[in-house]
This record gives C-alpha cells, sequence and structure tokens, in this order.
C-alpha cells in the first residue's frame, strides 16, 4: 500500500484515477486461474464438454465486471 | 500441386482492395500528414475506429494459424488464450487509463518514453527499448508465416527462393502502405478485417459441424487422436501435469499483452479515456472469435486435414492446417474468401508491429545516438524520416528471418518474445504505480530475468519430435534448477517458464534495489513528478482540474 511519502503516481488526477472498491471487480474474471473448477467433461453442452463451454462463460463475467466499473468511473469524472 | 484459380483470384482481389485502402488512408481524418505524430500515432486522434485497430492487433496469425494447430497437435492446452482474453481486459482496464494520461499530457510515444521520463536512466530506457524491437522482429516474422501458409495452401508453393516470391510481393504492398500512411492504413484495414473474420468464423461454426457430424463427434474425434498417442502428452482436457502450465501461461500472456509495443502503440493513439474506457468494454467482443478459432484445430482433426508440405523446407508447415481445413469444407468461392480474411488478418499487426517498433528506434534509440554524437535534439523531421526508414528495416529483418530459417521456428521465436516483453513489466507497469525500485535494480532485474529466461526455453526439449532445445513452453518444475539447487527436484508438474523469469526479476530487483538505497546511490529523475511544475501546465491544470471537480 502506498503511504503519503511516496510520490505520486504520474499523470493521477483524484476525480477520475483514484481508487474504489468498485475497482475490486475487475478481479472477478480472474477466477479463470482455477482450473479444477472447469477440467471435467461432464456435464456437456450442445455437444462441448465442460470445460469448453464453461470457459466461455468468462467472456459475459467479464463484460458485466467492466462494465460495472465503466459506468462508475465515468461517474466520478 | 496446382494453383487454386478461383481461390487466388478471390485472395487477390480483396487483397488489392484492402492495399489501396491502405494508401487511401494517409488523407483520411489526417490534418498534417508530414507530422511523426501523426504518423506513428494517427495524430492521436482515434476514436470508435481504435475499437477496430486494438482488436485487429491483438488477433493476430498467432490466433489464425498457430493457436489451431496447437489445438490440432497438443489439445487443451492450448485453448487458454480463450480465458485469458476474457480477463485481460478488465485487469488492464486501470493501469492503460494511467499510461494513457501520463503519456498524453507529457507527449510520450512509447513505453520506453514512459520509462526515460519517470526514472531520468538512459541504461533502462535502451534495455525497455531494444526488448521491444526484439521482441517485436519475430512477431512480424509469425505474421509473415500465416501470410505465406496462405499462399503456399492456394498452389503458390514453389522452392527455393522463387517460391517465396508471393510473399515478396505481399510484402512490398505492406511496406508501401505503411511507409507511406502510418498507422492510418492498418486503423482503416481493421475494419475490413474483422468484418471478415467474423464473416468466416459464423460460416465456419455453422457449415464444420454440420459436415463432420455435430460437436460431439467434433470432440470424440480429438479425444480419440490424443488417446492414441499417449506419450505426447495431449488431450482434450487438461492433465495431472499440465494444469499449473495452464495457468501460468494464461498469467503470462495476460501480463504479456499491453506490454507489446504495437498493442500500446494502438492504445495511445486513442483520442480520450473515455475511448480506452469504451474499448476495454468492446475488446471482449473479439474474445469468442479466439475459443472458435482455437476449436477449428479439433474440427481439423476430425476432417483428417493433412497440413501441406512447404517446398521451400521439405518439411510439414503447420500454419498450413487451417488453410487446408477451408479448402476441404468450404465450396472453393468462400474457401477463397476465408483465406482472404486470415491472410488480411496478417496485414494489420504485422504493420503496427513495424510502425511500434520504428517509433521505438526513432524516439528511444536514434535520438540518443544523435544527441551524444551532435549534442543537441534531432528535429522531428529527423525523427520522422528515421521511423519511416525504420518501418522498412524492420520488416526486411522480419522477412529475412522467415526465409532464413524454416518457417517452424517461428514458433519458438514466438515464445522467446513473450518471455522477453514480459520482463519489461517491472520498468512499465509497475511503475505506473509505485517509483520504489531504484533505476539500477530495474536493469539487474531486467538482465537477470532475460538471461535465465531465455537459457530456460532453450533447455526444453521437444517431445513429439525429439529435438534436444527450444521444445515448446512447458518447463518441468523437477529440471528448474536455481543456480544448481532443483527445489522442486523429481515434480513432472509444467510450468511457463515466462512467469518464472518474470518473479526472479523482480526479486533481483528488489534486493539490488534495498543494497543501493543502503549504499546510497543517487536515483534517477521522476520528470513525470513534476508535471504539474512545469511552465505552461501550471498555469492550466489546477484550473482545469477544478473545473472537472465542480461538474
Amino acid at each position: 500500500m502506498r503511504t503519503d511519502q511516496r510520490p505520486r503516481p504520474p499523470g493521477r488526477r483524484r476525480s477520475r484515477l483514484s481508487w474504489s472498491w468498485a475497482d475490486l471487480l475487475l478481479l472477478f474474471p480472474l477466477a479463470a486461474l482455477i482450473t479444477p473448477l472447469y477440467n471435467r467433461a461432464e456435464p456437456s453442452l450442445l455437444g462441448f464438454p465442460l470445460f469448453y463451454w464453461a470457459q466461455f462463460l468468462f467472456i459475459p463475467l467479464g463484460v458485466i465486471c467492466v462494465v460495472a466499473v465503466y459506468l462508475k468511473t465515468g461517474d466520478r469524472k | 500441386m496446382t494453383v487454386r484459380w478461383t481461390e487466388l483470384v478471390i485472395f487477390t482481389l480483396l487483397f488489392a482492395i484492402v492495399a489501396g485502402l491502405g494508401f487511401y488512408a494517409r488523407r483520411w481524418n489526417s490534418r498534417a500528414p508530414e507530422q511523426s505524430r501523426e504518423w506513428g500515432l494517427g495524430g492521436r486522434r482515434f476514436g470508435w475506429i481504435s475499437w477496430f485497430l486494438v482488436g485487429g492487433e491483438i488477433f493476430t496469425a498467432y490466433t489464425f494459424f498457430a493457436l489451431p494447430s496447437l489445438m490440432f497437435g497438443a489439445g487443451a492446452i492450448g485453448f487458454h488464450a480463450l480465458p485469458f482474453t476474457a480477463f485481460v481486459y478488465p485487469l488492464a482496464f486501470l493501469p492503460l487509463l494511467r499510461l494513457w494520461e501520463v503519456s498524453r499530457k507529457r507527449g510520450y510515444m512509447t513505453s520506453a518514453d514512459f520509462v526515460q521520463g519517470r526514472f531520468g536512466s538512459t541504461t533502462l530506457t535502451l534495455l525497455v527499448a531494444i526488448a521491444g524491437i526484439a521482441a517485436t522482429l519475430p512477431y512480424i516474422a509469425l505474421q509473415l508465416a500465416g501470410l505465406e501458409a496462405v499462399l503456399r495452401a492456394m498452389g503458390l508453393n514453389g522452392a527455393g527462393l522463387i517460391g517465396h516470391i508471393p510473399l515478396f510481393i505481399a510484402f512490398l504492398l505492406l511496406a508501401a502502405f505503411t511507409y507511406r500512411s502510418g498507422l492510418r492504413a492498418p486503423a482503416l484495414i481493421a475494419i475490413v478485417k474483422a468484418l471478415l473474420i467474423y464473416l468466416v468464423i459464423v460460416a465456419a461454426v455453422i457449415v464444420l459441424p454440420a459436415r463432420l457430424g455435430g460437436w460431439a463427434s467434433i470432440f470424440a474425434a480429438a479425444d480419440a487422436k490424443f488417446s492414441a498417442a499417449p506419450s505426447h502428452g495431449g488431450g482434450i482436457l487438461l492433465g495431472a501435469h499440465n494444469q499449473l502450465e495452464y495457468v501460468t501461461q494464461m498469467v503470462g500472456a495476460a501480463l504479456a499483452l499491453f506490454l507489446y509495443p504495437h498493442v500500446l502503440t494502438g492504445v495511445l493513439a486513442c483520442k480520450s479515456d473515455r475511448v480506452i474506457r469504451r474499448n476495454m468494454v468492446w475488446l471482449l467482443a473479439y474474445t469468442p472469435l479466439v475459443g472458435l478459432f482455437a476449436l477449428l484445430g479439433y474440427a481439423a482433426i476430425a476432417a483428417n486435414t493433412q497440413p501441406i508440405v512447404n517446398a521451400a523446407t521439405g518439411q510439414p508447415d503447420s500454419n498450413t492446417v487451417i488453410p487446408m481445413l477451408f479448402e476441404g469444407q468450404f465450396p472453393v468461392w468462400f474457401a477463397g474468401i476465408g483465406l482472404a480474411a486470415i491472410g488480411i488478418g496478417t496485414l494489420v499487426p504485422a504493420s503496427v508491429m513495424s510502425i511500434a517498433a520504428a517509433n521505438l528506434y526513432s524516439s528511444n534509440i536514434y535520438s540518443k545516438i544523435y544527441k551524444v554524437c551532435r549534442r543537441r535534439e534531432p528535429t522531428e523531421k529527423q525523427q520522422d524520416t528515421q521511423s519511416k526508414v525504420a518501418s522498412l528495416v524492420v520488416k526486411l529483418c522480419a522477412v529475412a528471418l522467415l526465409v532464413f530459417i524454416n518457417p517452424q521456428y517461428s514458433l519458438d521465436l514466438q515464445l522467446i518474445a513473450g518471455v522477453v516483453i514480459l520482463q519489461t513489466l517491472p520498468s512499465v507497469a509497475i511503475a505506473l504505480y509505485t517509483r520504489w525500485f531504484h533505476k539500477w535494480g530495474l536493469v539487474a532485474g531486467c538482465v537477470a530475468g532475460l538471461a535465465w529466461g531465455l537459457s530456460m526455453l532453450y533447455s526444453i526439449p521437444n517431445r513429439s519430435t525429439g529435438a534436444e532445445h527450444l521444445g515448446g513452453a512447458a518447463l518441468e518444475l523437477g529440471k528448474l534448477s536455481i543456480l544448481g539447487w532443483h527445489p522442486f527436484a523429481g515434480s513432472a508438474v509444467q510450468v511457463y517458464p515466462g512467469l518464472i523469469a518474470l518473479i526472479a526479476n523482480l526479486v533481483v530487483a528488489a534486493v539490488v534495489t534495498v543494497v543501493l538505497r543502503l549504499i546510497g546511490v543517487p536515483d534517477g529523475v521522476d520528470e513525470t513528478e513534476t508535471a504539474h511544475r512545469d511552465e505552461g501546465t501550471s498555469r492550466q491544470e489546477p484550473v482545469a482540474e477544478l473545473l472537472k471537480g465542480s461538474t
């Protein structure tokens, strides 16, 4: 964590680039790193083993998280 | 092998349209085409088009050729490209906004410009610039290898230097429109690329399962292939030994993506932070493409597709798996469109990569040398000329790489590129958040990471071909040696060596930083901190900030 003695990061404007709890949402899609979640064949969907269709689901998850933060950072302007 | 005329005519027609667009691009939305910021960053005025541009840069020949052939040969491990492109945009969202903001304020064109400003160290700047160029060169070669695979699949498969002539012609067009139009050319071409690629993948996803008996039988065919050769370690699910490799490859690829000079060039060309934020949402629309292209590798297994033998090297060219799949399964006119789509798909990244490498050269290497020799800054016009010529030289080097070594090695070079660019993470991405590291600590860390990472890559044998060196991206933990000490001796679990090298890089940088601080070695001056005190900005900045706060 940064303390007050540390130099301020470049180009920082408190109004827009300040950190918020909502930014933690951006870490949600990192669930993709937990391979035991999806490293299985069953149940399959439309012929796709779970390993394949489940990983496609990380895309809508990513979209939801980025959209949420997008709207939030827009508010802070 | 005979020339497939219908496909060749459709390909040539679409290629000609795209090249024409590239030449026209010089005048598109341009105020002063002569200035270097106009050539190298499109005048920093890209709005919606930057979505096409950045998307077109991220999805390269790697996605269209190497990834499906990796799935074709090794199975599930290749699929890491899908989940990583799902979390990389959320992850890069905030750091990119920071980098864009400081670059806009200080007029930075490259990541090395930022490093120069942040650490005031010529050595570190040169290191980052050279690493960027070194990582870009083999990446361009990979694009050209993809383009050539398409040409050879259409029957232009000649032996020797003559066999490369179709590629030379395509290359000349690419070089010419890049020289003339700069970043605007790939930006406009990226629109055509996105449309064509989407058209082709949607058609492929509908047509291929229908012809090959549905997705269930495609997966069954892949499973049967991998089960028949258990010694190669492939499979349609991850095994006990490659789960960690899957994860470390994802992390490595995600951390490396926005460090690549060409991807950063596209981001810095955005006209506002709003455009970047919007892009981070919409770029996810490209991600399904990666997964579907990867699965085409399995469709190729089910369709019993065989890569063609490259007449120049006498060996099967794994890049031709997807072109041959299109030719075998699509009606001939649509195969032509498909081949044109993936061929044109390589032009956008190749063009931006050469521009990004040229920017690094003119702004971080040439101007440094010029200053030492002439004791003054080069003029913008001089830098500009240097950039344009450098973009030609970089592309020529990439062609030489491709022609004089087996295209099979282009993948190895790409692997090396990833490990190299990852080592600039502490100086660029981490430096956006903290100035804690000492400049010489970062230099030491970067050199250590590069040396160790490359030696690890070199030591990996290839299990399927029996080659002793540079056999892939999977290092067995048991072979991991820290100065002769084997912390995980006997383990067969595999990891991506780039990430291990990055950890070593960070440890060395931290230790050297602490030691230098204790001795009291002076650190460089951080000009990004004094941005507000600079003349010009000092009067405007506080007012601008007040206005922003009140709305």
